[in-house]
């Protein structure tokens, strides 16, 4: 597919804020999946400062503007040509360790339920065991947005057996690793979801480190394996290691923001 | 009955490197000896340093007691420990390069690939990067005990921020000071070049992209923390500025200080910080202390962090016991200084062999330090071993065991006159463009008769640690 994404965030600050630093992952990974042909990052009033890609292939870019300032606009725009690998990850450069994605975390750690759904399906190997977990974690936990914050974890959305895209993540990082399999947080987009209605927010899913094949990607929340109708960005251990905007503010104003998402296929 | 190594008295003589100081002993009478103990508190608490070494936590405004009786080596000996220091201190360094980069050791399956990328201290913010020089861990601290006149062997590792250098200029300084004619009759080498040594090993290793003379820092956590007075001593002696978090910031891709005169770009940053605290964008959203922006300007080559972040993960005590491996896997030499022997809980022969031996064995959490979180095992009672049992069956792998070892004792003032207790040594090696090391380092002592922890929170003191010139 060919996908034009356009992905605004305004940020307002009242007081104004005396300036800010922000560390982004918005540009999307290189790999046999995607193609990018076009993509510009711009901060309002702000200067790109440090830029390179880290040891697990993402591209960061260092942005700081200079206060005081009363909104601040982060736009990316850009388009992708994507193609379906089934979710495996190919010709992705990338130098981390798979076995430093068997760290657990605050929000990715087990606990006796997050074990007991680990352990109540089998594989005929590691790819077919990875499936099965991707299955069990999309029948434990429904989609159900509003009920989950940013900070529950895999365990505490299992209990509740609901959440969104980054509960379903969480949930199937934990049990893998909990299985012996390394796994990880992706951040990225979604055209649109498996019923074909578009999909008009930033997405997250999964990998899991299975063996010689190496990464692939499920995405539980949607129970299947991302395909060309995903774009990846970039990942770490959970939601917050991989989050695309890591920022901090100075002043003592109050922050609020609006997210305007589109993914959108364009003519052949 | 173990026998320890008198460092003073072997085989009934006094050994060479103490024969002055046996005659300034016994020269010395007990009042002017109370006098000058005395005098050399009132001048310890005068220029304040009461932190507490290696972090030990503790008290920050207690007073660690000196010991005025100095530690003494022939240069012959110092000789053979340089060389194993800086040896050990190159073979760290080419490991840390190695491990954020292409793992040869553990595809080479010197050492198991769990205890490198699973361990805590292995920051994935820093694999691929390979900071100026290649060097990750620019001062090193090694703890050094002799249980022999020709046995040394090296109880761990410091490759983040050791501490406690402060200690081995200002014991010198106020020994200096109390006994000139110490300093007249004995041609004794000098330490007072390590503030220049270290503000030039940090200046060598400035960014590429650092176009001028080099700004170096010092950042500190604040005066709150305990070697505070270290991080101010050390600014104030390399002429450079001691800075927290809120007085850097970063714009566009580079770190600045505020300073009255405005920004001035910062190019080497020697922080005292531990990494989770260093950048809020990149480690612990809360952390307060560090500077937000930073990680991204280092990895992009605006700056440079001594030591660099990730560096612990070559000191702990798991990966502690593969350091000879290293120096035989990186450089083709055999190790000059020996390791202790380290049993490791996770591996099953080993084990049985701990748990069914306790009581004659000194048991250490991996991630440990201080002192804290230990079993000695002929010190401990049998409920005590018996709890220890149990908090290492729960968790096998967080632990490794060494024999109690029989370390030196130096002659040191007590109240009777003079004692042997029991000694160790850190010694601080600089590593930039060159690899440095002063002649000394820090002995600490433990005062109570018997014992074997020289840890200050345990009653240990410290020592001026001097090296002869032949």
């Amino acid at each position: 597919m060919r996908l034009k994404i356009i992905h605004e965030t305004s940020y307002f600050y009242d007081p104004p804020a005396q300036g800010l630093v922000q560390s982004l992952r918005l540009t999307p990974s290189v790999h046999q999946g995607q193609r990018v042909s076009g993509w510009t990052i711009s901060v309002s009033g702000g200067q790109r400062g440090a830029s390179f890609r880290d040891g697990a292939g993402d591209w960061i870019e260092g942005w700081t503007v200079r206060g005081p300032v009363q909104e601040v606009v982060v736009s990316i725009a850009g388009q992708v040509e994507t193609r379906d690998t089934a979710g495996v990850l190919r010709d992705h450069r990338e130098t981390v360790h798979p076995l430093v994605y068997m760290r657990p975390t605050a929000v990715t750690g087990t606990d006796p339920g997050l074990c007991e759904l680990a352990r109540s399906v089998q594989g005929e190997d590691a790819l077919d065991l990875a499936h099965r977990l991707a299955e069990a974690v999309s029948a434990a936990i429904a989609y159900v947005p509003g009920v989950t914050e940013s900070h529950t974890t895999a365990a505490e959305a299992l209990a509740l057996g609901q959440g969104v895209c980054q509960d379903h993540a969480h949930a199937l990082i934990a049990c893998a690793r909990e299985r012996g399999m390394p796994a990880r947080y992706v951040s990225g987009y979604l055209h649109s979801n498996a019923g074909g209605e578009p999909h008009d927010a930033a997405h997250a899913w999964a990998e899991v480190h299975v063996g010689a094949l190496g990464w692939v990607g499920f995405d539980a929340a949607n129970a299947c394996c991302p395909d060309d109708r995903y774009v990846r960005l970039g990942s770490g251990l959970d939601a917050d290691d991989a989050a695309p905007v890591r920022g901090t503010t100075f002043g003592t104003g109050e922050e609020s923001l609006d997210v305007r998402v589109q993914v959108e296929e364009m003519e052949q | 009955m173990t026998m320890y190594y008198n460092e003073m008295v072997d085989g009934g003589r006094v050994r060479e490197p103490y024969a002055m100081l046996s005659d300034w002993i016994e020269a010395m009478p007990a009042e002017i000896r109370q006098m000058k103990q005395a005098e050399a508190e009132a001048l310890f608490r005068r220029i304040g340093i009461t932190f507490a070494v290696y972090g030990e936590g503790g008290d920050p405004d207690r007073l660690i007691p000196f010991d005025m009786m100095p530690r003494v080596f022939l240069q012959s000996e110092w000789r053979r420990l340089e060389r194993g220091i800086k040896q050990r201190a190159r073979a760290l360094n080419a490991f840390l390069r190695d491990v954020y980069g292409r793992g040869e050791i553990v595809r080479a399956g010197r050492i198991p690939a769990r205890l490198v990328y699973q361990n805590a201290a292995y920051e994935k913010a820093v694999v691929g990067f390979v900071p100026p020089r290649g060097v990750f861990s620019h001062i090193v601290g090694i703890d050094i005990v002799r249980t022999g006149r020709d046995e040394f062997y090296v109880l761990e590792d410091n490759c983040r921020t050791p501490s406690g250098v402060s200690y081995m200029l200002e014991n010198r300084e106020i020994m200096m000071r109390m006994f000139p004619a110490l300093f007249r009759n004995n041609c004794i080498e000098p330490v007072d070049q390590y503030p220049e040594l270290l503000r030039r090993t940090l200046a060598s290793v400035a960014p590429a992209k650092c176009d001028g003379p080099p700004t170096v820092v010092i950042l500190t956590p604040g005066h709150y923390n305990s070697a505070y007075y270290e991080h101010s001593f050390l600014a104030n002696l390399m002429g450079i500025e001691l800075v927290e978090g809120s007085d850097l910031f970063v714009d566009g891709g580079f770190v600045y200080m505020r300073t009255t005169q405005g920004p001035k770009r910062v190019d080497v940053i020697y922080r005292r910080i531990d990494d989770q605290f260093l950048d809020p964008l990149c480690f612990r959203r809360d952390s307060m202390l560090g500077v937000p922006g930073l990680m991204d300007v280092y990895r992009s080559g605006g700056v440079s962090i001594a030591s660099a972040p990730g560096a612990g993960v070559a000191d702990d005590k798991a990966v502690y016991t593969f350091v000879p491996e290293m120096i035989r896997f990186y450089l083709g030499e055999e190790p000059i200084l020996r390791n202790v022997q380290t049993w490791t809980l996770w591996k099953d022969e080993d084990y049985r062999y701990v748990m069914a031996n306790l009581k004659d064995l000194v048991v250490k959490e991996v991630h440990g330090s201080g002192g804290y979180g230990m079993l000695i095992g002929p010190c401990a009672t049998q409920a005590e071993i018996e709890a220890f049992a149990l908090r290492i069956q729960a968790d096998p792998g967080n632990y490794i065991a060494q024999p109690v070892l029989a370390l030196s004792t130096s002659p040191t003032f007590v109240d009777e006159g003079v004692a042997p207790r029991h000694v160790d040594l850190r010694p601080f090696c600089l590593c930039g463009d060159r690899i440095e090391l002063v002649p000394g380092g820090l002995t600490r002592v433990a005062l109570r008769e018997g014992s074997l922890v020289v840890n200050s929170s345990q009653g240990g003191g410290v020592k001026d640690t001097w090296i002869l010139s032949e």
